[in-house]
Formats: structure tokens, sequence, C-alpha cells
């Protein structure tokens, strides 16, 4: 059900097919700056923003969560205040959220390599297949020698990678 | 640490009406309490924009490294949400529970002026037996 309007005006689109319902929709990696390095999807029906757009909502929804996580983190008493940029892994994170129409898993690595993967709501734990996939970025592109840092990935070898290893997740 | 930590509750514009702390260390005070509210608020409708598929009804469930965050809207647009122990079961029960006590004692109270800070003392009353550990056992049968 859809609560803050404007939705209704775009058309349903079609189901996706059960046998893809496990199967990633979209994936972001953002560099510790939020520039967008990479961006993939799978199914992905809904487009509310152009893609810009949609890349730094998802970039600031990420850098506001953490900081809401930080200063909600029960387990600590020195939390500062609300809002001042952490630096990665300080403070409390979090590795996934839950809509009823997908799952985000997120995963951030010490450099600031954000590794982004929506999912259906139904799938597991994926902080592993984060992680293989921040390997798959470490083997593919920053060893290879002609990537410069902090430019949109165009690494055939770790596209190819990536989509093999996102369409057979679980 | 109890499994609980803490409640708001939040109207349908971003305003806190209600917020109860259950023993998590450092209380936060009601200025950040106010502000995290209508953070949650704002996040909840921006993650409906980000959904692949039509239909999103914003996060249910986010899961921290040292916290679990249930939240529950209702159809008028009031958010509940519990933070509680990573891995805390029958959380959606409690929130439905929650809710009706909610309808209860405070929408059914005369003197209660919608989307204001809640004060009701049968409302806080039963709460306060709703999220004793073994009523939330109860309720998870």
């Amino acid at each position: 059900m859809q609560f803050f309007g404007g939705s209704d005006t775009i058309s349903p689109s079609p189901p996706i097919p059960t046998g893809l319902a496990n199967n990633g929709n979209m994936m972001y990696v953002f560099n510790r700056n939020g520039i967008c390095l990479i961006y993939k999807e799978w199914n992905r029906s809904l487009r509310t923003l152009s893609s810009q757009q949609d890349h730094k909502l998802m970039f600031g929804l990420l850098f506001s969560l953490k900081s809401f996580t930080t200063k909600m983190d029960p387990s600590n008493v020195e939390k500062g205040n609300l809002g001042v940029p952490q630096l990665p892994g300080q403070g409390c994170s979090f590795h996934s959220f839950r809509t009823n129409t997908y799952k985000l898993s997120f995963m951030e690595s010490p450099s600031g390599i954000k590794i982004i993967l929506v999912t259906s709501p139904k799938a597991g734990d994926l902080r592993e297949s984060l992680k293989y996939i921040y390997n798959l970025y470490v083997e593919y592109v920053v060893k290879n020698p002609l990537y410069t840092p902090g430019t949109p990935i165009r690494s055939e070898l770790f596209n190819t990678n990536l989509d093999q290893y996102v369409k057979n997740l679980a | 640490m109890a499994a609980i930590c803490s409640l708001f509750i939040i109207n349908k514009s971003g305003g806190l009406i209600f917020y109860k702390d259950y023993g998590s260390s450092g209380r936060m005070d009601t200025n950040d309490s106010l502000r995290l509210a209508s953070l949650w608020h704002s996040m909840h409708a921006i993650s409906q924009q980000l959904s692949p598929v039509v239909g999103c009804a914003g996060i249910e469930l986010l899961e921290a490294d040292t916290f679990d965050l249930h939240c529950f809207q209702s159809l008028t647009g009031t958010k509940f949400f519990v933070v509680c122990e990573p891995g805390t079961q029958h959380m959606e029960s409690l929130l439905k529970f929650i809710y009706e006590l909610y309808t209860d004692y405070v929408l059914k109270n005369p003197f209660y002026e919608m989307e204001m800070p809640i004060r009701c003392e049968l409302f806080d009353l039963n709460l306060s037996q709703a999220i004793q550990k073994d009523r939330v056992a109860l309720l998870g049968r």
C-alpha cells in the first residue's frame, strides 16, 4: 500500500518472472566521495528519478541512515552529535534494511567503498556475498593498472564476473 | 540490557508524539529524540522512492550492528518503531499490539488532540505491561 501518494500515476509493470525473484534487482558501488563507480540493474520496473538523481538519493539515504544508527546505538554512551560525518568503521553502522518490496544490503570497506545490493525481500543474509563482490572489485578493478581511482568502472572482466555471480545468487 | 531498548511513535507529519526508553545506556535528550524521529520519517519516505518495483510501503526492519529496528506504519500514516537487541523475535506482533493499545487508550480518549504528544495514563500503564519480557514471549505463541 502507498501512503505518500504520487506513485498512482505510474502504470503497473508486468510482474517479475518468478524464476528471477531471488536474483538481485540493482547494485551500486560508491566511493567515499559519493561518486557512483558502478551502477547495475537486472530487474527494475519502477524508476521515479533520473539515474543521477537516483544515485544521489541512494547515497544520501545511506549517509543519513549511518548517522541515524550511530546516534541510536543503545550500547554506546558516547555518541556525539547527530549528523557529524563519521569515518568509515567509526560509530554503529548497519548491514541491511528490508521493506515489503525489496531488501537492501550494505557494506562499507575501511577505505570508504560502499557496496549496495538490492534484492527481493525474501533474500537471506548477504554479508558474505557483499564481501565476495568487494573481493571481485579488488581483484579486477583495484589491481588493474589502467584504472584511475574515483572514475566509473569500465572493466570487462569485473562486469562479466559480477553479472555471473549475482545471477547465481540464491 | 533489556531486549527492547526504546519505543517511538511518530505522527503522520514526522513529529514525535511518544518516546519511551527501556534501558539503553546513555539516554537521549529530548531534542535528539525529536531529531531522530523526523530523520526516520524522511528516510522511510525516501526508501519508498528507491524501490525497484511499485507498491513499496517503506522500511520494516533495519538491521544495524548493535540493534534491530522494527517499524510499523498504520493506515493513517502513524509510525511505531521499536529498537531491540539483534535477532529479537515477534516484534511485528508486539507493534500490532501497541497499535491496538494506541487506538483503545489514545484515540478513544476524548481529551486527546490528534497528532499531539501522547499523555494518557492508561496507555502508559498498559504499554509497560505489554513490554515486559514474558508478555513479549506470550505474544509470539
